[in-house]
C-alpha cells in the first residue's frame, strides 16, 4: 500500500485514541475535583490533567494558572492546542478524507458524523453547563468505541488494518504511561499517606481514566493499593490498556506486517525488545529502580518505536 | 426570450411519452412526501460526504451540491442518436489532436487558423511528434449538451482535459434507487453502474508497451483541498486503484514508481486529475508542489500513459469550438450529428462588430474561462456591466467568443413554490480505450435552480438531477 496511506491510517487511529484519552482525563478530573477539599488535598488537579496530556508548557504560555474552565477549554476546544479534542477530531477527519479508499464506509461514517455533530458544539464556542460537557465527553468516548468497533468488524485483515492498530496501541501505551507517571509523581512524595483516604480517590481516578476500576477488583480482589495499580497498568497483559498488552499487540501487528511483506526490520526488533523487558519485569524491581525512571524510559522507547515505524514504512 | 422547450411537456404542453409514468406518479404523490424524501436525500449526501469546495469561499469550504429528486428522463431513441453523436465527436477530437501534434493536415487545408493553435497557451509544444498509445488522447471526455427543441442535441462545450462530475452521476442514481424504489419499479431505467469497470478497462487498454501484462493504474489527485477531491477518492475506490498525490510518485530512469510500504512499485497508467500545468515542475510550472519531477521525461520515453494525454486543452478550447463542425467533416467526411451553438469569433472584425452592436442579447465568454466565471449574459446584465465588457472586448477581442442567449430546455424541479420548470444541461461521459468507445447511458444533468437562470455550474449555485435513459 502507499506509504502515505499507511501513515494516514496510523495517525488517524492515534488521533481518535488521543481524543478519547483526553475525554477520559477530563472526566476523571471532574470527578476528583467535585470531592470536598479534605478528600483531595492541596494538589491542583487541573494542573496534573495538563501534565498527563503532555501540554503543560504550551498551556502556561497562554495562561497564568490552571482551573477547570480554562483547562477544559484548552483540552477540548482550543485551536491553540494542537492536540485538543477538537483538533484531534479535525485531524482525524482530514486523515480519513485522504485515505477514504482504505477505510470502510462504517469507519468513515463514524468520523464524519462525529465531525459534523461536533461542529455544532464548536460553533457555540464550547459546552455551557456541566451537563452539556458530560454529554460531550461521553460522545467523544463513544465515537472512539464506534471507530474501534467498526475497524474491528469491517476492515480486511491486511496491512491497512495492521497499521491502524499500530497507531492505536502506540498512542494508548503513551497515554497509560503518562498518566501513571504524573499520578505517581503527584502522589508518592507523601509516602506516609499512601493508602490513606486522601489518595484513595486519586488512585480511583487513575483507574477511571483508563476505564479499569472494575478490572482492578476482578484481578486483585483487594482494596486499592498503589503498587497493585502500577502492576495492573504496567505488567498485566490481560488489561487492554496496560503497557504489556499494548506491546503484545504492537509485536503481533508488526509481525503480521513482516510476514505479509516477507521481511522483518528494525521496528519488529525494537518492539520485541520492549515487550521482553515488560515480560521479565517484576513490580518489586520496578519500585526499586524507581517507577518514574522506569516509565520515563518506557515513554522514550515507545516514541522511538514510532520513529522507527515511520522510517521503515511510512515515508 | 422565447418559451423554452420543456423535457416533460414539450413546447405546447403535451406530455412527452418518456415522462408519462413520472407524471402519473407525481399526481399520486403528496407534495410533503416529496419534500420529506428531498430532505432525506440531502442527509444522505452529507453523511456520505459528497461535497465540493468552492474556491475563495472560506465560510463554506465544503458544500453540498443541491440535489433535485425529480429525474430527467430520455427515451431510448433519443439516447441512441445522442450516443452516436457523442462517439462521432470524440473520435474527431482525438483525430484532431493527433494531427495537431503530428502532420497538421488540418492547418495546411486552412480549416483552422495556425495562430489559434500556436499562440494558444494550452497548446503543448512538448507533445510535438510524440506518439501516445493507440493514438488516444482523450480517454475520458465530458461533453456538455443542451437542447432547445425535441429534435436536436447541441454541444455547449467539450471537456477534454480533466472533466469531473461522474461521481454525481453514480451517487445520484444510488440515492434515487434508495429513496424511490417504487418509481424505479415503474420504469425500465438503463443502469449506469458499469461505468467504473468500463473506465478501468479503457485505462488498462492503453498501458505502455513496457508495462507488465497486468498494468498498474493509479489515480492522481491534487489532494484533499481540491474541489473535486471527493470524486477522486470515490473513483479510486470504485476502480480499486491507488489514489496518489504527486509526492507519492517518483521518477527513476524514466520510469514512474509509487512509494509503498513495501518499497517502490512501478506505475503504468496514471488517470490524472491534475492540470497539465502542475504535472511536472521540471517542464511546466516550476512552483508546482502537486506534480512529479521528471514525469514528462518518463512520458516522452513512453513508460507511462497519462489519461487524458497532455495537451488536450487545444481541442476543447472555446476558440477552437467554433470550428468543430468543420473538424468533424474534415476527419470523418460525415455530417456532424451534434450541432454547435452559433458562435461569433470576436477575433474576426466582422463578428466583433456584430457582437459589439448586440451585446445586450448575447452571451460573451472568455476563450480560456471555465466554470461560468468571467462571462457576460447580456439579457441579465446591467448597462454598466455591459459597458465594462465592451471595453474588455475592444481591448482584447481575441480573448472572447459570443453566442446567442439560448433558451435551454427545462425540466420540472422541486422549488419553494412546488414543482416548476428549471433550465438544465447534460454532461454525458465518453470513454475511449484501445478497442472501442463507450458512453454509459446517462450522465450528469445540471439544473439552474434559480428561476429563469441559465447558469448551471455548481460553483454558481446550480444543482444536479439523476438522468434516466429508458430501455426500449
Amino acid at each position: 500500500m502507499l506509504s502515505r496511506t499507511a501513515e494516514n491510517l496510523f495517525w488517524l487511529a492515534r488521533y481518535v485514541e488521543r481524543a478519547e484519552y483526553l475525554a477520559r482525563t477530563i472526566d476523571a478530573t471532574l470527578r476528583v475535583t467535585a470531592l470536598p477539599a479534605a478528600y483531595i488535598g492541596k494538589t491542583n488537579e487541573w494542573d496534573s490533567a495538563l501534565l498527563t496530556a503532555g501540554v503543560g508548557p504550551t498551556f502556561y504560555e497562554h495562561h497564568e494558572e490552571a482551573n477547570e474552565r480554562n483547562v477544559v477549554e484548552y483540552l477540548s476546544f482550543s485551536d491553540a492546542n494542537p492536540s485538543s479534542i477538537k483538533n484531534c477530531i479535525e485531524a482525524a477527519r482530514l486523515n480519513s478524507r485522504s485515505v477514504r479508499t482504505a477505510l470502510t464506509s462504517e469507519m468513515w461514517d463514524t468520523i464524519n458524523s462525529a465531525w459534523i455533530e461536533l461542529q455544532g458544539v464548536w460553533t457555540k464556542g464550547g459546552t455551557g453547563s456541566r451537563e452539556e460537557l458530560a454529554k460531550f465527553l461521553r460522545f467523544v468516548q463513544e465515537t472512539s468505541l464506534r471507530f474501534d468497533g467498526s475497524a474491528y468488524r469491517t476492515m480486511l485483515r491486511n496491512d491497512a488494518y495492521w497499521f491502524s492498530r499500530l497507531g492505536v496501541h502506540l498512542e494508548r501505551a503513551d497515554n497509560t504511561a503518562r498518566i501513571l507517571d504524573v499520578k505517581y509523581h503527584v502522589l508518592l512524595p507523601e509516602e506516609e499517606h499512601v493508602g490513606g483516604p486522601l489518595d484513595y480517590y486519586q488512585w480511583t481516578s487513575i483507574l477511571r481514566s483508563v476505564s479499569a476500576t472494575t478490572a482492578y477488583h476482578w484481578v486483585y480482589r483487594e482494596t486499592l493499593k498503589p503498587w497493585l495499580i502500577a502492576d495492573l497498568l504496567i505488567l498485566n497483559d490481560t488489561l487492554p490498556r496496560s503497557l504489556a498488552s499494548c506491546y503484545s499487540n504492537l509485536v503481533r501487528n508488526l509481525d503480521q506486517i513482516g510476514v505479509a511483506y516477507g521481511r522483518q526490520g528494525a521496528s519488529q526488533r525494537h518492539a520485541r525488545g520492549v515487550r521482553n523487558r515488560l515480560e521479565h519485569s517484576h513490580m518489586d524491581d520496578i519500585f526499586q529502580h524507581g517507577v518514574h525512571e522506569f516509565i520515563q524510559e518506557f515513554i522514550a522507547d515507545n516514541s522511538r518505536l514510532g520513529e522507527i515505524i515511520t522510517k521503515q514504512y511510512l515515508i | 426570450m422565447a418559451v423554452a422547450f420543456d423535457e416533460m411537456n414539450g413546447l405546447g404542453g403535451d406530455l412527452r411519452p418518456a415522462y408519462e409514468e413520472l407524471s402519473r406518479w407525481l399526481k399520486e404523490t403528496p407534495p410533503d412526501a416529496l419534500e420529506y424524501r428531498r430532505q432525506e436525500a440531502e442527509l444522505l449526501f452529507r453523511r456520505i460526504g459528497i461535497t465540493f469546495a468552492v474556491y475563495g469561499d472560506a465560510e463554506a469550504q465544503e458544500r453540498l451540491i443541491p440535489f433535485d429528486v425529480i429525474p430527467r428522463i430520455m427515451s431510448a431513441k433519443e439516447w441512441t442518436l445522442l450516443e452516436k453523436g457523442l462517439k462521432q465527436r470524440v473520435l474527431a477530437l482525438n483525430l484532431f489532436l493527433k494531427d495537431i501534434y503530428h502532420g497538421r493536415d488540418i492547418l495546411r487545408a486552412n480549416i483552422v487558423p495556425e495562430d489559434l493553435i500556436f499562440q494558444n497557451p494550452v497548446f503543448r509544444p512538448e507533445m510535438n511528434g510524440q506518439d501516445v498509445p493507440h493514438d488516444i488522447y482523450i480517454h475520458i471526455a465530458g461533453i456538455d449538451i443542451i437542447r432547445t427543441d425535441p429534435e436536436n442535441f447541441i454541444v455547449l462545450e467539450d471537456n477534454a482535459r480533466t472533466p469531473s462530475g461522474v461521481s454525481y452521476m453514480l451517487e445520484n442514481r444510488e440515492i434515487m434507487m434508495r429513496l424511490f424504489p417504487d418509481l424505479f419499479a415503474r420504469h425500465r431505467v438503463a443502469p449506469v453502474e458499469r461505468y467504473p469497470d468500463e473506465l478501468l478497462s479503457a485505462l488498462r487498454s492503453v498501458a505502455p508497451h513496457s508495462a507488465s501484462a497486468e498494468p498498474t493504474v493509479a489515480l492522481m489527485t491534487p489532494g484533499v483541498y481540491n474541489s473535486a477531491y471527493y470524486e477522486h477518492s470515490f473513483l479510486a475506490d470504485k476502480l480499486g486503484i491507488e489514489l496518489v498525490e504527486g509526492r507519492d510518485l517518483i521518477v527513476k530512469n524514466d520510469e514512474v514508481f509509487m512509494r509503498t510500504t513495501e518499497g517502490l512499485k512501478r506505475v503504468d497508467v496514471i488517470y490524472r486529475r491534475v492540470d497539465d500545468d502542475f504535472l511536472d515542475p521540471l517542464t511546466f510550472r516550476p512552483d508546482s508542489a502537486l506534480g512529479v519531477p521528471g514525469l514528462m521525461s518518463a512520458y516522452a520515453a513512453g513508460n507511462i500513459t497519462l489519461a487524458n494525454a497532455v495537451g488536450t486543452g487545444i481541442s476543447d478550447d472555446k476558440a477552437i469550438y467554433s470550428y468543430m463542425p468543420d473538424i468533424v467533416k474534415f476527419y470523418l467526411s460525415e455530417e456532424p450529428i451534434l450541432k454547435n451553438v452559433q458562435t461569433w469569433r470576436c477575433r474576426e472584425p466582422q463578428d466583433l462588430s456584430y457582437v459589439l452592436d448586440n451585446l445586450a442579447d448575447l452571451v460573451v465568454k472568455e476563450v480560456h474561462g471555465s466554470g461560468g466565471y468571467g462571462m457576460l449574459i447580456g439579457p441579465a446584465a446591467t448597462k454598466a456591466t455591459i459597458e465594462a465588457f465592451r471595453d474588455k472586448l475592444k481591448r482584447e477581442p481575441e480573448g472572447f467568443i459570443a453566442q446567442p442567449t439560448l433558451a435551454l430546455s427545462t425540466c420540472p424541479t422541486c422549488t419553494d413554490k412546488g414543482l416548476a420548470p428549471r433550465h438544465v444541461d447534460l454532461r454525458p461521459f465518453v470513454l475511449t480505450g484501445s478497442s472501442h468507445t463507450t458512453v454509459v447511458p446517462g450522465g450528469l444533468t445540471r439544473v439552474a435552480l434559480k428561476e429563469g437562470s441559465l447558469v448551471v455550474n455548481s460553483s454558481q449555485g446550480g444543482g444536479t438531477k439523476d438522468t434516466w435513459i429508458l430501455s426500449e
